[in-house]
C-alpha cells in the first residue's frame, strides 16, 4: 500500500498533465500541483536524507515550514538548492533533484551515521576539534584535515558556481493597507478594507489565495469555503484600488511599516513571459499592516517521529482536500488536541481508512468521540505513540498507555499496522512578522503557544495569527482588522455563516513522549529531545544559548515546526515554566530570500565614475588611467616600452627642466560667500584669511575640533566677499560637509554661502622654468609677468578666445600656474596649452610624476595628514595664528599632542640605492628574524630624479631630532630591510627659489 | 525609518547624513575652560530613549535638522531646523531626568 491520487476531489486540474523529473525519473502531475503533492501522488514516500544522521525522510508538512523534503531546481547550468518541495510548483520540464545523498537517495552510503548517534550528539564538533591538542586526534590541525570530508557528509544542497542569468527586479509600493495572508480572515481584511476606498495590497505566499479554506472541507454561506474564497478573490480583482500579490512571502518587517516582500514572479513557468523577472523584490511602506499570517501546526516528540509516512495532520488534510492525493491507505491519529479530528474526517471521506486514533487526553469531549467514530477510527484516549517502525516507508507503529500528569508509559506496548501517521501537537501561530517588528511573544498556557505582542507599530492581527483558530472567528476578526486598518468605523454586520467541525482550541500541554529511540525536534538540522537535554546538563540555560550550541531552529526552515516544543523540552529539564525560559526573537527573513532579488539590477560595479572635462583627451593621448576615489586619473602619459618608473621619471625630470602640464580638475573646489566670508574663513583656518588683499591667494590649514590635522589647500579671495576654496581631491565632501555642518549648526549668524564648484570648473597645472614663457604665448587680455602675476597672485584673461583664471602657486616646487575655465572648455583650453607648450618642451605628466615632485619638496597630503598627525607633527605650527581662536585650537595644545616623542614628518633616502615601500617600518636596528621595534613607518616613496636618489617621507618618532643621524627600514613582508638617512622632509630647492624666481 | 525634513516632506534615511550628538554644547570660541572643551568634544549621551541629534539631509537640501528619535523603536517625535546651536535645552532636560 502506498500513497495515490484520489479518483475525484482537490483543486487541481486533472484534464492538464504536466511531465516534469526528480532525480532523473520522469513523472507526470496536474496543473495546481506543488512538486510534493505530484510525487506523493506517484506514491513516492522518501524525498531527502537527513542533515547529521542521513535518515530517510519523507514530507512532513504540504507548506512553506516543509523541513524534509528540500530539493535542488536545475536550470540549465544553474542550480538552487534547499527549496521545499511543498513550495516548488510544477511545470513542464520542470528537473528537480534530491539532496545530501551518495550515490543515490534509496542508498546513501553515509546512512551508517545513525548507528553513531550517541557520538554524534550536540556540540560533537567543538568537542572534536576545540582545545589544546592531545595526541593526533584532536584540535584545529584535525579539523582541517576533517573538515573535507565531514562538510561532504554533512549539510544540505550544494550551491551552483554557474552565473545565474535570470533578471530580477525591485519594487516600492505605497499603500494604505498591506493584508498578509489570504486565508479566511486576511480576505475579509481585505475586503472591508478595500470597501472602505482604501488602496489596499493583499499578498501570500501560496499561488492560491484562500489560506485554509482550499482544504478545510468547511461551508461559508452555504458554499464549500474554496468556492467563498474565490468569489471574494474575484470581487477584489475587480477593484482599481486593490493589487494582488499571489506566490509572495512579506519577509521583514521594518520601522515606519516598511515590509519587505520577494514575489516570485515566473518560478512556475517553463519560460517567463516576456518581461517578466524571475524575482522581485517588494519594498512596501504601509500605513497599516493586517497580519493574518495563520499558524503552524506542532509535531509531537517522540520516538521515530521522523519515519516518512509520519506527517502533521492539517497537511494530510491539505494533500487530501486541496491536491486530491492519499498519504496512506491505513492511516492512524496521534494527537493532542480536536484539530486531528477534522484530518481523520477528511481523509476517510477521501478513501482512507483511519485505523485507531492515539490521544494523549485520558477524557475526551462527546463530540469528539462522534467524529472517530463517523471516521470509523478505534479511539485510544490516554495512549501515545512509543515507536514507529518502516524503512523508507511507515509500515506499523506501537502504542502505549501514556499518563499526562507525568510522563509514565504504562503496560505493554501494542502494535498497530498503519502506512501512515498522522500527528498533531497543537498549533503556534506564525507570529513572525510580529516579532521582527518589535515587542516580545506572550505565551498563553490555554493556548500552549506563544501569542502576538502588543503591537508596536502599526499592525492589526487576525484570524489564527491571534489564536483564534476557528474560521467563524477569522471572519470576525479579519473584517474588524480591515475596517480599523483602514480607519473605518467598526459597524455591526451581518458574517457570513460558517458551517464547520467542532473542536476545542486548547491542546493538552504535552509536547514529548520519552521513550526509548531518537525523538526529534528539529527535523532539519537533526537535534533530538536527548540533545536539548545534553545541552542542559552540559550548563547551557539560556534559550539562546541553547539555540547555538545544538542549532535547534538555525536551519533554512528557521525552527518553525520547532521552536515551540524544543524550549517546552528546554523548560521542562530546567524544571521552569515555559514563560520564564522565553523564546528567542525572530528575525528576518521569515522564508530565504534569493541574493538576486535583493541586488535586483544593482550588480556589478557600482560606483559612480567621476571623470575629469580632458578624460577622453588623456584616453587619445596614451594615458594610463588611475582611479583615486571615484575619480579616473591619468598615472602616466607611457611611450611604447616604457615602465610606469622609466614614464613618471621621465614626465618630472622634463617638468623641471623645461615644463610640464597636469589635470588638477579634481581638487575639491567650494565658492564661499557673503559678507562674512573673510570672518569665517578665520574660523575654520587656523591662519588668516581675512587680511588677504582681492586677487590674491593663500595656502590654508584646516584642523578638527579635536587639535588634529584636518585637509589643507589655497583659497582664493576672488572679490571681498567672493572667495574659492580649494581642498584636496579626497576630502572635498567631507570638507563641503564640515562647512556646512558650521555655519547651519554652530553659526547660523554669520551670513556666509558655501557652493560646492568642483564640477563647474576645470583646472590645469602648468609648471617648470618654462611655463611663464609658454602661457605668455597663449592668454591674451592680461601680462603674465612678475609684476602683474606675482607669487601667489590671481589675474583673469583668455586662452583661445575661453576666459581663464590664473594663480601662481607650486606643488611641484617650479615656476607653476594653474588655470582655471569653465568646465566645458576644459578640453578646449588644454589643448590650447599644449599646442603652446610645444616649442618649449612642455610634457603632460601624471599622478606618478605629480606624487614624485611632491615628495621631493617635502609636501603633505592624505597619507601624512591621516587624522592622527597634528600641524607641528608636520611642521606646519607656523601657520597656527595666535591672534584669533580658530575650529581646534582650544584642543590642539593638548598634553598629548604636544609630547616630545610623536611621529613627525621626515625625509629618507635609501643608502643601498634601493627603492622604499610605502608602508615599511622604520627601526634603529636592523633584526631580521624577530622584526620589532618601531619607529615610524613611511608614507610616500619614490625615485627622485631631481636627486638620483630612492627617497621617502616617513612619520618617524622625534622625526625632526633625528635628522642627519640613520636608521633602518624594516619590512617583513616585502622582505625589505637596508639603511637610511633621516633627512629634512624639503629633499629639493629648500629655499623656493625655483617657484619664486 | 522616515525623516521628515521640513523642505522636503518624509523621506527615506538614506538620504541623511547623521552628524551627530545634538546634546553638546560649544564653548565660546575663545574659551580656555578645557574640561568644557573636552566635554564637547568627547562626551556622549547614550540614552536608551529619547535622544536629541543632528542630521543632514545631505541627499536632498542639505540642511542640518534637529531630531528628537527614540533609541529602542526609532520612533521620531521631532524634527526642527538645527539652526541655533546645539540642543542646550535639550540637554539639560536630559541632565535632569538623569
Amino acid at each position: 500500500m502506498s500513497p495515490r491520487r484520489t479518483d475525484t476531489g482537490g483543486r487541481i486540474d486533472r484534464l492538464k498533465t504536466i511531465r516534469f523529473t526528480f532525480d532523473g525519473a520522469a513523472y507526470t502531475g496536474h496543473a495546481g500541483d506543488t512538486l510534493a503533492s505530484a510525487l506523493l501522488a506517484k506514491g513516492v514516500t522518501l524525498y531527502g536524507r537527513s542533515f547529521k544522521y542521513h535518515r530517510p525522510r519523507g514530507l512532513l508538512t504540504a507548506g512553506v515550514e516543509e523541513p524534509n523534503a528540500l530539493v535542488t531546481v536545475l536550470k540549465g547550468e544553474v542550480r538552487e538548492p534547499n527549496i521545499p518541495a511543498t513550495m516548488v510548483e510544477i511545470h513542464d520540464g520542470l528537473v528537480a533533484i534530491s539532496q545530501n545523498r551518495f550515490p543515490s537517495l534509496a542508498w546513501d552510503i553515509n546512512a551508517v551515521n545513525q548507528l553513531g548517534g550517541k557520538i554524534l550528539s550536540a556540540g560533537f564538533y567543538y568537542k572534536t576539534f576545540m582545545g589544546p591538542v592531545f595526541g593526533p586526534l584532536k584540535g584545529t590541525r584535525f579539523w582541517m584535515f576533517c573538515e573535507h570530508f565531514i562538510r561532504r557528509a554533512a549539510g544540505l544542497g550544494s550551491a551552483g558556481s554557474a552565473k545565474d542569468p535570470a533578471r530580477y527586479e525591485r519594487m516600492n509600493a505605497f499603500c494604505d493597507v498591506l493584508v498578509v495572508g489570504s486565508g479566511p480572515a486576511g480576505l475579509m481584511a481585505a475586503r472591508a478594507a478595500a470597501d472602505q476606498g482604501a488602496r489596499v495590497m493583499l499578498a501570500d505566499l501560496e499561488p492560491r489565495f484562500g489560506g485554509s479554506a482550499n482544504w478545510s472541507d468547511e461551508t461559508i454561506d452555504g458554499a464549500p469555503a474554496a468556492d467563498w474564497a474565490r468569489r471574494t478573490v474575484a470581487q477584489l480583482e475587480g477593484r482599481d484600488n486593490v493589487r494582488l500579490l499571489p506566490r509572495t512571502t512579506v519577509w521583514g518587517y521594518y520601522d515606519n511599516n516598511t515590509l519587505a516582500a520577494l514575489e516570485r514572479v515566473s518560478d512556475h513557468k517553463e519560460q517567463p513571459g516576456k518581461g517578466e523577472p524571475r524575482h522581485r523584490y517588494w519594498a512596501i511602506r504601509a500605513k497599516s499592516v493586517v497580519l493574518a499570517t495563520g499558524a503552524f501546526e506542532r509535531p509531537l516528540v517522540f520516538p521515530g517521529n521522523d519515519r516518512p509516512g509520519v506527517m502533521l495532520a492539517h497537511a494530510a488534510e491539505r494533500y487530501a482536500n486541496e491536491f486530491g492525493v492519499l498519504p496512506g491507505e491505513r492511516i492512524a491519529l496521534f494527537t493532542n488536541n480536536d484539530s486531528a479530528y477534522r484530518a481523520a474526517i477528511a481523509l476517510k471521506k477521501a478513501g482512507a481508512a483511519v485505523v485507531a486514533i492515539a490521544d494523549i487526553r485520558p477524557e475526551l469531549s462527546p463530540e469528539m468521540r462522534k467524529l472517530a467514530a463517523e471516521a470509523e477510527a478505534e479511539i485510544f484516549a490516554g495512549h501515545a505513540v512509543v515507536a514507529t517502525e518502516g524503512g523508507k516507508a511507515l509500515s506499523g507503529l506501537k502504542l502505549q498507555r501514556f499518563d499526562m500528569t507525568n510522563g509514565a508509559l504504562i503496560g505493554d506496548a501494542r502494535s498497530i499496522h498503519a502506512d501512515c501517521l498522522l500527528m498533531s501537537g497543537g498549533w503556534s501561530p506564525t507570529i513572525h512578522l510580529a516579532s521582527q517588528a518589535g515587542a516580545k511573544a506572550e505565551w498563553n498556557a490555554a493556548r500552549q503557544a506563544f501569542l502576538p505582542p502588543k503591537p508596536t507599530q502599526s499592525w492589526i492581527g487576525a484570524g489564527a495569527f491571534t489564536g483564534s483558530f476557528s474560521t467563524l472567528e477569522a471572519l470576525a476578526e479579519g473584517r474588524a482588522a480591515g475596517l480599523a486598518a483602514a480607519g473605518g468605523q467598526s459597524t455591526p454586520a451581518v458574517l457570513p455563516v460558517v458551517e464547520a467541525v467542532p473542536g476545542d482550541p486548547d491542546p493538552a500541554p504535552v509536547f514529548e513522549i520519552r521513550a526509548k529511540g531518537k525523538s526529534f525536534v528539529d527535523f532539519q538540522h537533526d537535534v533530538t529531545a536527548e540533545d536539548v537535554r545534553l545541552a542542559h546538563r552540559e550548563g547551557f540555560v539560556s534559550v539562546e544559548h541553547l539555540k547555538r550550541y545544538t542549532t535547534l531552529g538555525m536551519a533554512t526552515d528557521q525552527g518553525k515546526s520547532s521552536n515551540v516544543p524544543g524550549l517546552a523540552i528546554m523548560a521542562e529539564a530546567l524544571g521552569k515554566p515555559i514563560p520564564e525560559v522565553g523564546t528567542t526573537r525572530f528575525r528576518p527573513p521569515f522564508a530565504p530570500v534569493s541574493i538576486g532579488s535583493l541586488a535586483a539590477e544593482r550588480f556589478g560595479d557600482l560606483r559612480p565614475e567621476r571623470l575629469t572635462p580632458m578624460h577622453d583627451w588623456h584616453l587619445a593621448n596614451g594615458a594610463t588611467m588611475y582611479s583615486a576615489g571615484l575619480w579616473y586619473r591619468p598615472m602616466i602619459y607611457g611611450h611604447a616600452g616604457e615602465t610606469v618608473e622609466q614614464a613618471y621619471v621621465r614626465e618630472a625630470k622634463a617638468t623641471r627642466d623645461s615644463a610640464g602640464i597636469v589635470d588638477v580638475s579634481t581638487l575639491g573646489k567650494i565658492a564661499v560667500q557673503g559678507p562674512d566670508a573673510a570672518a569665517f574663513l578665520d574660523r575654520v583656518y587656523t591662519n588668516m584669511f581675512s587680511t588677504l588683499a582681492v586677487g590674491k591667494a593663500r595656502y590654508g590649514l584646516m584642523l578638527r575640533e579635536d587639535g588634529l590635522a584636518f585637509d589643507d589647500g589655497t583659497t582664493w579671495r576672488l572679490g571681498e566677499q567672493d572667495f574659492l576654496m580649494t581642498t584636496t581631491t579626497a576630502n572635498a565632501g567631507k570638507v563641503m560637509q564640515h562647512l556646512e555642518y558650521f555655519l547651519d549648526v554652530i553659526w547660523p549668524e554669520l551670513k556666509v554661502h558655501v557652493t560646492s564648484v568642483t564640477d563647474e570648473w576645470a583646472g590645469a597645472a602648468i609648471g617648470g622654468p618654462k611655463a611663464r614663457q609658454i602661457l605668455a604665448a597663449c592668454v591674451t587680455g592680461t601680462a603674465v609677468d612678475n609684476a602683474t602675476l606675482p607669487f601667489m597672485g590671481i589675474v583673469r584673461g583668455e586662452i583661445a578666445g575661453v576666459p581663464v583664471m590664473i594663480c601662481r602657486l607650486s606643488f611641484s616646487g617650479e615656476m607653476a600656474f594653474e588655470v582655471y575655465c569653465g568646465a566645458g572648455h576644459g578640453t578646449h583650453v588644454w589643448e590650447a596649452l599644449v599646442e603652446a607648450g610645444k616649442p618649449f618642451g612642455l610634457v603632460t605628466y601624471g599622478l606618478e610624476a605629480l606624487g614624485t615632485m611632491r615628495i621631493e619638496k617635502g609636501h603633505v597630503t592624505g597619507a601624512e595628514i591621516d587624522g592622527r598627525t597634528t600641524a607641528r607633527d608636520l611642521h606646519l605650527d607656523w601657520m597656527l595664528s595666535k591672534k584669533k581662536p580658530f575650529i581646534g585650537s582650544a584642543m590642539m595644545d593638548r598634553e598629548g599632542l604636544i609630547a616630545s616623542d610623536r611621529l613627525e614628518l621626515v625625509g629618507l633616502i635609501a643608502l643601498d640605492n634601493k627603492p622604499l615601500n610605502g608602508g615599511a617600518h622604520i627601526v634603529e636596528e636592523v633584526d631580521e628574524a624577530n622584526p620589532h621595534g618601531s619607529i615610524g613607518h613611511i608614507t610616500a616613496c619614490c625615485y627622485s630624479p631631481a636627486l638620483g636618489k630612492h627617497i621617502a617621507l616617513a612619520l618617524v618618532k622625534a622625526g625632526k631630532a633625528r635628522q642627519g643621524t640613520r636608521a633602518h627600514v624594516s619590512d617583513p613582508l616585502r622582505n625589505r630591510f637596508g639603511p637610511v638617512e633621516i633627512v629634512s622632509n624639503h629633499f629639493y630647492d629648500p629655499e623656493g627659489t625655483r617657484m619664486h624666481g | 525609518m522616515l525623516i521628515t525634513c521640513p523642505y522636503c516632506g518624509p523621506r527615506d534615511v538614506i538620504e541623511f547624513t547623521y552628524q551627530g550628538d545634538g546634546n553638546r554644547e560649544r564653548p565660546d570660541p575663545a574659551s580656555q575652560n578645557f574640561e568644557a572643551w573636552n566635554a564637547y568634544v568627547y562626551d556622549r549621551l547614550n540614552p536608551a530613549g529619547d535622544h536629541n541629534e543632528i542630521w543632514q539631509h545631505s541627499g536632498g537640501c542639505r540642511t542640518h535638522l534637529r531630531v528628537v528619535r527614540n533609541t529602542l523603536t526609532h520612533e521620531i517625535s521631532s524634527v526642527a531646523f538645527a539652526h541655533g546651536g546645539h540642543g542646550s535645552a535639550a540637554r539639560r532636560k536630559a541632565e535632569d531626568k538623569s
